[in-house]
């Protein structure tokens, strides 16, 4: 019989001890009281930007049972039983607490009125939330947040995503006091106080009272404060109201040894619950350290808690943090090496041994982008480069240095599975290393080490250029070369072929170069471009009419329905609201169009690598919930964007309230309603790899919105890879989100002109590409079947009826077995 | 021997397709260098008679048209399939007689 260990706790720590455990011989109870599977507690304030705890889900664990909702009342260590609320007993032969930390909640008088929260859990944000709707005063709303660390600044964040401006008050001299030091907390107060934050370092808040609709706040400093909400976010305690009778470390928690062993040899405790060696530790990391070591323990072996990196670096409203070491310079006769750029925003400060030869720590803010390179040199010696102000910080790292902070992974371990040829991508070392798969901080690092050691893929487009797609582009760019012959001829090699040939037509119509199938371009084609239509399995294509925004009349309607009865076309409604129309050979083409054309449609582009739709849902004008005219916008952007040809098909979505029926946030770029305006999302897949989109800018008028869509697409077509969807290249991205922000929204590159100068010629010069055939012979002179018998049918094409509809009967593969 | 059409109508690298008395189908092209080549219009991995509709580029410097259905090269003049060696189209004879492209 296996033996049973019971996991009291359904957070992240007790999550991955599950997950560490699953393919092991026990047999594994968990207990979790909140009714909800674990989730990523580290990325709550991101609940705020979708309200659907769906995404913050953690991977569903097989092979344990999972008793959620019940809370554990008692354990009865003699008889090694755990008992639940609903009377059910489980006897154990290990015993895990992994019952994590409460909110603290400071003494405050009136802490417990209405409209006061902590934030701690979904169900906290969820009742933040309902506070702040339930809200009826005019203007913006107004909140406080008590606690201005690390916690307290991601709920001010949550409070922003809700449209509240919060005041965030800390009783300490400065923001995030326990990881950041003097000068660069005054830098983080100017950078947030930019975004509506209201910082108060240095008092308390002494009462809470309710004044009808409102809270009034008194701060210890006199002020008086006008609320709407009230959040505190003050630290946390180990949650110990389970009492098994063992003895609690100082500073609370289960006192447990560096194995994590309580006085109770069945007993264990994992996470922000235990006291290791009496220390405590509010960071996820050293509680995934606790659980590798308690799943080894009661594996037999005799791995010991090696003490915690508490090391961070976050981005905070938008702000890199990053501290590491001894980062308040508390050994004795350390040096510090400030650099303040008030200017640039950025604060660095390196912690040094007396000798100056050793880092010891440093705090960062503003760009923390040298954090990954200079944490694993704490201890060891300081190259004196990085002693110079503005000195490079892209310093060698000793193999002995930890990349992977979270799982251990040293530099060593790294290269040697590059070198053995064991990984040759990100993905693989993640694999076989386990490094980056904790909290995913050290990618870069992973990348730039594959790199160092010469593993380096071809960026060749193919066999007829050696330069990547993005490269081909600007080449095109600054040539002005307008010809596949001319461009093959000169940066080439060969004639092209199906990979090369599409690619380089995609960036010439990007660029304006006329109709699609003029001149030499028609041959560069994709046989979907060239006949302007999607080819399918029988050699007949389908046709689908732009619908901007979903929206159409009747009368439209019905235009469509004529044509495909007159031309027996399959009818089917499509997941981007509008209609495709199955079955028509190359010869009836034009005359289906002609009939569409006249009665005022154009081509909706369902061939291209190029916009395809801007779904919406009905928005203010009907629904009762919604709060901006969603099919306006969507319409708006459809007509924009449309014809826009990119290095692959580009879809988007605008939902007219954050009930998102549009489903934006699965889309190249979505848009969601605000009571304030708008959120544009980025980024976003459905398809073969689901990604939701991620937040770009919040809270934009029409106006703003467009251009950063303007900028965001043209970027997009300037450098990503042949049929690189949306979501693939911000992953591949260098800098990912936040530098596309910086490019973009914040134009660091200084592009950004250039990039809507373009978008601006695209709109200005955009032609129906259906009329441009039907009003010139020559284009049109090629949609025939046969050259040498035009209008006469294929006789290969045939069609049966299902449903009521025809659809093709199947063709005779003779020679080859698919 | 069966007419295609003018040759001054034919583009380089862009096939066309041509319906033979006996009602099957063969795809012409014309190269960039100035070769016709003729190969049945019938892709052998789809059933569907495309060919004609593929891109014509090379492999390797061997002049191929691509399927457009999925996407196999086959030799303009040999016919064989690059990707799958053991399957091949007919090739057919082909000339430019008088201005007019004839299969013959």
């Amino acid at each position: 019989m296996n033996q049973t260990l019971v996991v009291i706790g359904n957070g992240m720590v007790g999550h991955r001890l599950v997950e560490i455990l699953r393919e092991s011989s026990w047999r594994i109870v968990v207990f979790g009281e909140e009714s909800r599977p674990a989730y990523d507690r580290v990325a709550l304030s991101s609940y705020v930007d979708s309200w659907s705890s769906a995404d913050l889900e953690l991977p569903a664990l097989a092979g344990c049972e999972l008793r959620l909702g019940e809370k554990v009342v008692s354990v009865d260590r003699e008889r090694r039983v755990v008992v639940g609320a609903s009377g059910v007993e489980v006897s154990y032969d290990a015993l895990v607490l992994a019952t994590g930390s409460v909110p603290f909640v400071p003494p405050v008088p009136g802490r417990d009125l209405p409209g006061c929260h902590v934030y701690r859990t979904i169900d906290d944000l969820d009742d933040i939330r309902a506070t702040v709707e339930a809200a009826t005063r005019p203007g913006r709303r107004s909140g406080m947040v008590l606690g201005g660390g690390l916690l307290g600044l991601e709920a001010a964040n949550a409070l922003r995503g809700m449209g509240v401006s919060p005041h965030v008050v800390e009783l300490a001299p400065r923001l995030m006091p326990i990881q950041v030091d003097e000068g660069g907390a005054g830098l983080l107060k100017r950078l947030v106080e930019k975004l509506d934050l209201t910082v108060h370092t240095g008092t308390s808040a002494s009462s809470i009272e309710r004044d009808g609709q409102r809270l009034i706040a008194k701060l210890a400093s006199g002020l008086e404060l006008d609320l709407d909400v009230v959040v505190f976010s003050a630290g946390i305690r180990p949650r110990t109201d389970l009492d098994l009778g063992l003895e609690l470390g100082p500073r609370g928690g289960y006192l447990v040894d560096a194995a994590c062993r309580t006085a109770d040899p069945h007993v264990f405790a994992i996470g922000e619950c235990a006291a290791v060696e009496g220390v405590t530790y509010g960071l996820v990391a050293p509680g995934y350290s606790m659980a590798e070591v308690v799943a080894d323990q009661i594996s037999g072996g005799t791995k010991v808690f090696p003490g915690a990196d508490v090391s961070t670096k976050l981005k905070l409203l938008g702000v890199d943090v990053a501290s590491f070491g001894d980062a308040h310079a508390q050994t004795e006769g350390a040096l510090e090496v400030v650099v303040n750029n008030a200017v640039a925003g950025t604060y660095s400060k390196l912690v040094v041994s007396d000798d100056a030869r050793t880092l010891l720590g440093g705090v960062l803010v503003g760009d923390a982008s040298s954090y990954l390179s200079l944490r694993p040199l704490v201890g060891k010696e300081v190259p004196a480069a990085l002693l110079q102000p503005g000195g490079a910080v892209d310093v060698e790292m000793p193999a002995d240095a930890q990349v992977c902070s979270c799982l251990a992974v040293t530099k060593q371990t790294i290269t040697d599975a590059i070198v053995s040829g064991v990984a040759c991508d990100v993905a693989e070392l993640k694999a076989c290393t386990k490094a980056s798969t904790g909290c995913g901080s050290c990618v870069p690092m992973l990348k730039k080490l594959l790199t160092e050691c010469g593993v380096e893929q071809s960026k060749a487009l193919c066999e007829h250029f050696t330069y990547s797609r993005a490269e081909l582009f600007e080449i095109i760019r600054a040539t002005r070369v307008t010809t596949f012959s001319a461009l093959v001829e000169k940066h080439g090699t060969g004639r092209g072929c199906d990979i090369c040939k599409p690619a380089v037509a995609s960036i010439l119509a990007s660029l304006g170069n006329g109709h699609i199938l003029g001149a030499e371009q028609v041959s560069l084609q994709d046989t979907n471009d060239r006949f302007l239509a999607n080819l399918q399995r029988n050699g007949t294509y389908s046709v689908v009419p732009r619908i901007p925004g979903g929206e159409i009349t009747p009368e439209k309607l019905i235009v469509i329905g004529e044509v495909a009865r007159d031309y027996g076309l399959y009818t089917k409604i499509t997941g981007g609201q509008r209609i495709d129309l199955f079955g028509a050979t190359v010869d009836q083409l034009p005359e289906i169009w002609r009939r569409l054309v006249d009665a005022g449609f154009e081509s909706g582009h369902a061939y291209g690598k190029s916009l395809r739709t801007v779904k919406s849902c009905v928005g203010t004008t009907w629904c009762r919930y919604g709060v901006q005219d969603s099919v306006g916008l969507a319409i708006e952007l459809e007509l924009r964007y449309r014809g826009l040809r990119s290095p692959h098909k580009l879809k988007s979505a605008v939902s007219g309230c954050a009930r998102e029926c549009a489903e934006a946030r699965s889309k190249d770029f979505g848009i969601i309603a605000t009571e304030n305006g708008w959120n544009l999302y980025v980024a976003g897949n459905g398809g073969f790899t689901p990604r939701h989109a991620d937040l770009l800018v919040s809270d934009v008028d029409t106006e703003e919105l467009i251009r950063v869509i303007d900028r965001f697409l043209m970027f997009y077509i300037r450098t990503a890879d042949r049929l690189q969807r949306t979501a693939a290249w911000l992953e591949g991205l260098e800098g990912g989100l936040d530098h596309l922000r910086e490019v973009v929204v914040e134009d660091k590159l200084g592009i950004c002109a250039d990039l809507e100068a373009a978008m601006a010629a695209h709109v200005s010069d955009y032609a129906d590409e259906w009329r441009g055939v039907l009003e010139d012979p020559e284009k049109l002179a090629r949609f025939t079947s046969f050259v040498n018998a035009p209008g006469t049918p294929d006789p290969t094409i045939s069609f049966r009826a299902e449903r009521g509809q025809r659809v093709p009967v199947s063709l005779g593969i003779p020679e080859v077995a698919r | 021997m069966t007419v295609v059409c003018d040759f001054e109508a034919l583009r380089p690298e862009q096939g066309v397709a041509a319906l033979l008395p006996d009602g099957s189908q063969v795809a012409v092209f014309l190269t960039a260098d100035g070769t016709l080549h003729a190969l049945d219009n019938v892709d052998p991995f789809s059933g569907a008679a495309v060919l004609a509709r593929g891109i014509v580029g090379d492999r390797g410097g061997v002049p191929v048209v691509v399927s457009p259905v999925y996407k196999q090269a086959f030799e303009l003049s040999t016919g064989k399939c690059l990707d799958e060696p053991s399957v091949s189209v007919a090739v057919h004879p082909v000339r430019v007689r008088d201005g007019v492209v004839e299969l013959t």
